[in-house]
């Protein structure tokens, strides 16, 4: 008895070696692609700014000090940085907007692909990623064309005589979000079909002979099953909404910034490496806190059972 | 949630047929390449009846429950529920459930809460919901199982559930597609009583879907036969089995010995025909049908008794070519004069002797009412 037991414990510590050795280049690719330079940039925020960018060697808490706080240049009063804290605030809001967005036209986007006959939901899929084939950057300046004041929508509303001065649409939130919503809508619409290439539309027939409206059947059906998709495009829009950096630079122009050019400006003119560190790492917290909220919340209403 | 309370069809004036199908055709594809999956069906289903729909895979019987479900739309025709029109209804306001093939409980809810989903979508109140899912649990003994979710109970479990969520409404039709065919064999013998249990005890009206001919002959109080869209014959299992209204029926249902014959002469209801073999006949003709010349004959094997031809009696001779037991009974395949092999039944004791060997002349004797021409 003893003995067998003994031989157990033996096989279990040895599948559990093998398990790290089969995981190790995994986890060697992840120290040193995600943990390593977020360490160096949380060592960078506790350090003091050098006279042209870069960090000189003497600890400090100035850095993050100045991501809540700023102080008055002439007589050192202290007050609340309501510029960082209301970009930081601006940023969260459109992201959560995006994800807003890239869900409500990627639900029936997604849907719709999956509802299509095999062959053809290859077609829907390839032409769902074509935006990926083209550079970030010239994807924003074609949105600028369409929504500038002598942009397309502009010149076409002026020529039909439904508007007499161009609407403003450059440089504003409205501009940000639809680059953002854009930009970001391939990523909602891939995993939300993966999960709806697996949902069994006889349960949709069922809820219809059930009595359940067409309403019903999506609320109480159709959303349940795909959750996990639902879940999964939230995440991957709302990260990098948050920290979007190229289309607020291009269609918010220099005055609607958002946390992602905050923390490029201090790396850049303001030579304040340690804010901008700092204020990189505050991004990570508000995700992985966003992160955590949210897939309680999503996660638990539709029971354990999936 | 209760946006649709209210406008589920009303049913006025009850009429003795729970449904009506009159011409209705579904035909799917484009003009080039159009299939026809169902052409213009007439029948009609009483009230209170166990009715099924029986056939080979492909023959329309699945397309035409979809239709009476509302899943689908006929391209030409109507459904009459109660004498109602519904061709035109979604299938969220017709009074009719619908146990599916796969019975697509919903994975992410409790037992109950599939039971309850249909009074909760017709915006019955919360205690009324409570007493109807615990009087369904109870009429299908899942008592024990109202917590669990359908992933955790099995496929006979499974099957229950699905049968308590779509009677839980109580419907004027329910409608079943082949809903027995995933369970094993005893399981299967077990839930065809408590089908036929459930439908005497609730009194709705079942139209169920199988191509298992013994589970619609067993169970349903009418037959429609179907094949290739259209409906051969609708009768009772004992019209269906006894009286084929064609080939089709004849030869799907049950075994039966076909032998090409020529008509000598009629007189009311029967024929005398002549075997390719040359033996004279005498069978029975169905309704109103005068044939003459070549005529098929049709003989159930259970029908015919085998004897060894030692001369002295008439009757079709043949050789015992093989000889086949199946527990129940035996089956002799007799080699005909005319070439033709026709196979003989017989009920098996546990004394039973075969003391015909294969290869020995034989006669089949038949009774007189065993062989009929059938009407094409």
């Amino acid at each position: 008895m003893e003995h067998t037991r003994r031989a157990a414990e033996k096989a279990q510590r040895a599948d559990i070696r093998t398990r790290w050795l089969l995981s190790a280049p995994a986890l060697v690719v992840i120290a040193l692609a995600s943990v390593g330079p977020l360490l160096i940039v949380l060592v960078y925020s506790f350090l003091s700014p050098g006279p042209y960018g870069d960090v000189i060697w003497k600890p400090s808490l100035e850095g993050w000090f100045n991501v809540f706080f700023s102080r008055d240049i002439f007589d050192d009063t202290v007050s609340f940085a309501d510029a960082h804290l209301s970009i930081l605030w601006r940023s969260i809001k459109l992201a959560i907007g995006t994800t807003f967005l890239t869900f409500v036209f990627g639900f029936p986007t997604a849907y719709f692909i999956a509802s299509r006959s095999p062959r053809s939901r290859a077609i829907w899929l390839f032409l769902i990623t074509i935006p990926f084939w083209t550079n970030l950057l010239i994807r924003a300046f074609a949105i600028q064309e369409v929504i500038r004041n002598e942009g397309i929508i502009n010149s076409l509303l002026m020529s039909a005589g439904l508007i007499t001065q161009p609407i403003q649409m450059m440089f504003t939130d409205f501009a940000i979000m639809v680059g953002m919503t854009y930009v970001h809508l391939p990523l909602m619409v891939l995993p939300l079909y993966a999960s709806m290439e697996k949902l069994d539309f006889r349960l949709v027939e069922a809820g219809y002979d059930l009595y359940a409206t067409r309403l019903a059947v999506l609320r109480r059906i159709i959303i349940p099953q795909v959750r996990p998709g639902i879940i999964a495009g939230s995440i991957l829009v709302f990260i990098p909404s948050l920290g979007s950096y190229v289309i607020p630079r291009v269609l918010g122009g220099g005055r609607n910034l958002m946390v992602g050019n905050l923390i490029e400006l201090q790396f850049g003119q303001g030579r304040n490496w340690p804010l901008g560190a700092a204020l990189s790492i505050t991004l990570v917290f508000i995700v992985l806190v966003a992160l955590a909220f949210y897939v309680r919340n999503v996660g638990k209403s539709g029971g354990s059972h999936g | 949630m209760r946006e649709n309370k209210g406008d589920i069809l009303l049913l006025e004036n009850p009429c003795r047929f729970a449904i009506e199908v009159r011409g209705v055709s579904r035909i799917y594809g484009a003009s080039s390449e159009r299939v026809t999956a169902l052409g213009g069906v007439f029948v009609s289903i009483r009230e209170n009846e166990f009715f099924t729909l029986l056939g080979p895979s492909g023959c329309g019987k699945t397309t035409l429950l979809r239709l009476i479900a509302g899943f689908d739309f006929p391209t030409e025709g109507e459904i009459l529920l109660h004498g109602q029109d519904i061709a035109p209804l979604p299938p969220f306001k017709r009074p009719v459930n619908t146990v599916f093939q796969n019975y697509a409980l919903f994975p992410h809810m409790t037992v109950a809460q599939n039971i309850a989903f249909g009074l909760e979508m017709l915006g019955k109140p919360k205690d009324e919901i409570r007493a109807r899912v615990d009087e369904m649990l109870k009429l299908v003994h899942m008592e024990q199982m109202r917590d669990r979710y359908t992933g955790q109970i099995s496929g006979g479990q499974q099957q229950r559930v699905a049968l308590a969520r779509a009677l839980a409404p109580q419907p004027k039709v329910l409608l079943l597609d082949e809903p027995l065919s995933a369970l094993d064999y005893k399981l299967r013998k077990e839930m065809q009583i408590e089908l036929k249990r459930l439908q005497s005890e609730t009194g709705i009206t079942f139209i169920f879907v199988t191509h298992d001919q013994e589970e619609a002959l067993t169970m349903s109080d009418r037959i429609a036969v179907m094949s290739a869209g259209r409906i051969h014959q609708v009768g009772t299992a004992r019209e269906i089995y006894d009286r084929p209204a064609d080939r089709f029926v004849a030869d799907f249902i049950g075994e039966t010995n076909f032998l090409q014959a020529t008509v000598v002469g009629t007189a009311n209801d029967r024929a005398t025909v002549r075997l390719a073999s040359g033996e004279i006949l005498d069978a029975g003709l169905p309704e109103r049908f005068k044939p003459q010349g070549e005529v098929t004959v049709v003989i159930r094997p259970e029908h015919a008794q085998l004897f060894a031809d030692d001369g002295e009696e008439s009757g079709i001779k043949g050789v015992l070519e093989n000889v086949v037991y199946f527990g129940t009974d035996t089956h002799y395949h007799v080699r005909l004069g005319g070439g033709d092999i026709f196979i003989v039944r017989r009920q098996n004791t546990r004394t039973s002797v075969d003391v015909l060997e294969p290869g020995v002349p034989v006669g089949i004797r038949l009774g007189s009412d065993a062989a009929l021409v059938l009407r094409d």
